[in-house]
């Protein structure tokens, strides 16, 4: 996996709640095998007037001039603000590829569904929860300044605004030790494989029937 | 800390105790997996990655597949017309006969959609972890399990370790309480429950369902409560073992026998939460209050009984809510203040993870016995959720009632749940649907779904609008 390191990227503001995995990447690019590609269709209903499937060209369709993705301030912005409840539905993680895959490398929103949240972590994209008034300040300021950036630092926790306002936010220690060393977690528990048998062999006296 | 109890202990609690390899510091845990159910949309980079780091399977036997998203729900002969989704399907036969797992293959009497094949072989067993990369894993709580989706890179996670890191979620009880009324099935319970806490009212939690009117339910009607937990934002819902739960997985291929079944069910009937156990939320409803219930918005949160109107974005006072209604609105089709059961529909879809098991289509076949589809309704189609579902409602000629109504009867699989086969809306097109999500898009581009029961979806297919099942004459 990818490290995570300090950026400053461009903010790109998904002014709308409950943003379900559907909408991120709809599901006839699931059909594809790879992990990579999915940027090009990220938010494909909202982003494209005409209906996309997989194997076109997508450079050539016609993009909605009024998504925000395709508004030339906010194009190839690194950082999504969102409102609550982002990345509901489904469990695909293509969702995250998609984000990852366009460039977006954080995603700050007041809440986030769980199974996004988690998978966010394994492919090195950075979910950040911040307070519902701080991300409404952000909305604010993204809206006012054109090119509104933010700074993001993970080994100190901070979310850093232009003016040098810095906001604080949690993520779990573990989380945190994997994604700034760009840590594989099937690495990290398969160096507990002792542990595992041994459970395992304590599980088949207890439970003997799920170990037929 | 949350999901910490001194004295009793919640059915979660126990679950979770007894997955336990080892614990971080900070609390993540590595848990034991029982249980992976693996579909050919979230798996392909999983065994690919396998394959990159050169690792095998930890344990094949807790492992089973099936091909469920992209297959045709017509006949299956000549195998799967579009290219990309025969690939993907032709990949998982591939991955698992290459890491030797056991696979229900497309032309199996036993494939079907992952959350039906899983409970009906047995594979899901009470007291279990189970995992899927299908956020629908919830289903399978229903048996006392701790069920939940994954992403892919968790998939090959579990492939690889048999185990997760995970932190524990907090603790729900949704308790509903008394009997329903006439006409009101799982569904609407659930549906009840997702408008009255919302899509995001379960996020961090583990929902228990309780409560007399759970109780009552069949394993299906439990399943399907189970299912739509997601749709709550928890990722688990359970319900604790009693004797219905024993009953419906004695008998089956995986389940154990002899001796080994008398121990396992000794076992599994302490499978409920302590009388002194605490959870971190209470939720109670009253199942005499629920009526029939009809999404109208784009978000299963946007529900309202049957009898109801469609909601007024004005009369919404906070600002947030109100964009989101008027956008919702707008993408349906719907004005304010219409009667719901003045909405016309389009097309009827019976099946999905949440509402194709054989009660779910003895259902809707009851309400369409002796009366035919509306002429307003392009297409009613009724998917199995599996091989042995369709043929047992064959064997009940539950098929022979459809067909003679104008409904079609199809072959096993995902289908217009979220339309990666053939089966879709076209933009515009208004779906009275059994499903479990009605996101914009999500049956297809444009097209306008509206989550009801099986009996409801029949309803709306004889009646060609929405309709309380009991007022059908």
């Amino acid at each position: 996996m990818r490290k995570f390191e300090t950026m400053t990227g461009k903010v790109v503001p998904m002014d709308r709640p409950n943003v379900d995995t559907d909408a991120i990447i709809p599901k006839q690019y699931l059909k594809s095998i790879k992990r990579t590609g999915f940027g090009v269709t990220l938010f494909d209903d909202w982003r494209y007037l005409d209906p996309g499937e997989p194997g076109m060209d997508h450079g050539k369709r016609r993009e909605n001039p009024d998504f925000v993705l395709n508004q030339p301030r906010y194009r190839g912005g690194q950082i999504l603000l969102a409102r609550k409840n982002f990345g509901c539905g489904s469990s695909r993680e293509h969702a995250v590829w998609a984000l990852d895959d366009y460039g977006i490398r954080v995603v700050i929103a007041p809440s986030f569904a769980d199974i996004f949240f988690n998978n966010s972590f394994k492919s090195g994209l950075l979910p950040i929860v911040l307070p519902e008034d701080v991300v409404d300040r952000l909305f604010q300021e993204t809206f006012a300044s054109e090119g509104y950036a933010l700074t993001v630092d993970l080994e100190a926790q901070t979310v850093v605004t232009p003016s040098g306002q810095a906001y604080a936010f949690e993520v779990d220690e573990f989380r945190k030790y994997c994604l700034l060393n760009g840590f594989d977690d099937i690495g990290l528990t398969l160096r507990h494989a002792d542990e595992i048998r041994a459970y395992e062999a304590r599980r088949a006296r207890e439970a003997p029937w799920l170990f037929n | 800390m949350s999901g910490q109890t001194t004295g009793g202990k919640t059915l979660y609690d126990k679950i979770w105790n007894a997955h336990v390899v080892r614990s971080e510091p900070d609390g993540t845990a590595l848990i034991y997996i029982d249980r992976q159910l693996v579909h050919e949309v979230t798996s392909p980079q999983a065994f690919e990655g396998l394959r990159m780091a050169g690792r095998k399977p930890w344990r094949t036997a807790a492992v089973l597949a099936v091909p469920d998203h992209n297959v045709p729900t017509t006949d299956r002969s000549q195998g799967i017309a579009d290219p990309v989704s025969r690939e993907q399907v032709e990949t998982l036969d591939a991955n698992c006969q290459a890491f030797g797992i056991t696979e229900f293959r497309m032309n199996d009497i036993r494939q079907g959609i992952v959350h039906v094949i899983g409970p009906e072989a047995g594979f899901t067993l009470p007291g279990t972890t189970i995992v899927c990369g299908d956020s629908h894993t919830s289903t399978h709580g229903a048996f006392g399990a701790l069920a939940f989706g994954i992403g892919t890179s968790e998939v090959e996670h579990v492939l690889a370790t048999q185990c997760l890191l995970q932190k524990k979620s907090k603790s729900m009880l949704v308790e509903v309480r008394g009997r329903v009324g006439p006409g009101v099935t799982a569904k609407d319970i659930v549906l009840a429950i997702i408008g009255e806490i919302g899509t995001a009212g379960g996020t961090g939690y583990a929902i228990e369902f309780g409560g007399e009117a759970i109780r009552a339910l069949s394993m299906e009607g439990r399943m399907t409560v189970c299912n739509m937990a997601i749709e709550a934002g928890a990722r688990a819902g359970m319900v604790a073992v009693d004797e219905t739960t024993v009953e419906y997985v004695q008998g089956r291929p995986y389940t154990p026998t002899g001796d080994m079944w008398d121990q396992a069910v000794a076992a599994w009937f302490d499978l409920r939460s302590d009388d002194d156990a605490r959870f971190d939320r209470v939720v109670t409803i009253d199942a005499v209050a629920i009526r029939p219930q009809v999404t109208w918005g784009t978000s299963p949160e946007m529900v309202l009984p049957v009898d109801a109107r469609v909601p007024d974005p004005a009369q919404e006072k906070d600002e947030v809510k109100a964009n989101g209604m008027r956008r919702a609105l707008e993408y349906m089709g719907l004005k304010p203040g219409m009667a719901i059961s003045d909405i016309a529909v389009d097309k009827v879809f019976i099946g999905s993870c949440t509402n194709s098991r054989i009660e779910d289509l003895r259902a809707a076949a009851a309400v369409v016995k002796g009366r035919k589809k509306a002429g307003n309704v392009k297409l009613a189609m009724v998917v199995p959720g599996s091989g042995l579902v369709k043929q047992q409602a064959e064997q009940e000629g539950l098929d022979r009632i459809f067909l003679e109504a104008g409904f079609e009867w199809r072959e096993p699989g995902c289908s217009m749940c979220l339309a990666m086969n053939a089966d879709r809306l076209e933009p515009g097109e208004r779906c009275a649907s059994t499903s479990n999500r009605n996101f914009e898009g999500r049956q297809g581009q444009g097209g306008r779904t509206h989550l009801v029961s099986p009996a409801m979806a029949a309803a709306a297919g004889v009646a060609g609008h929405f309709i309380d099942v009991c007022d059908l004459k």
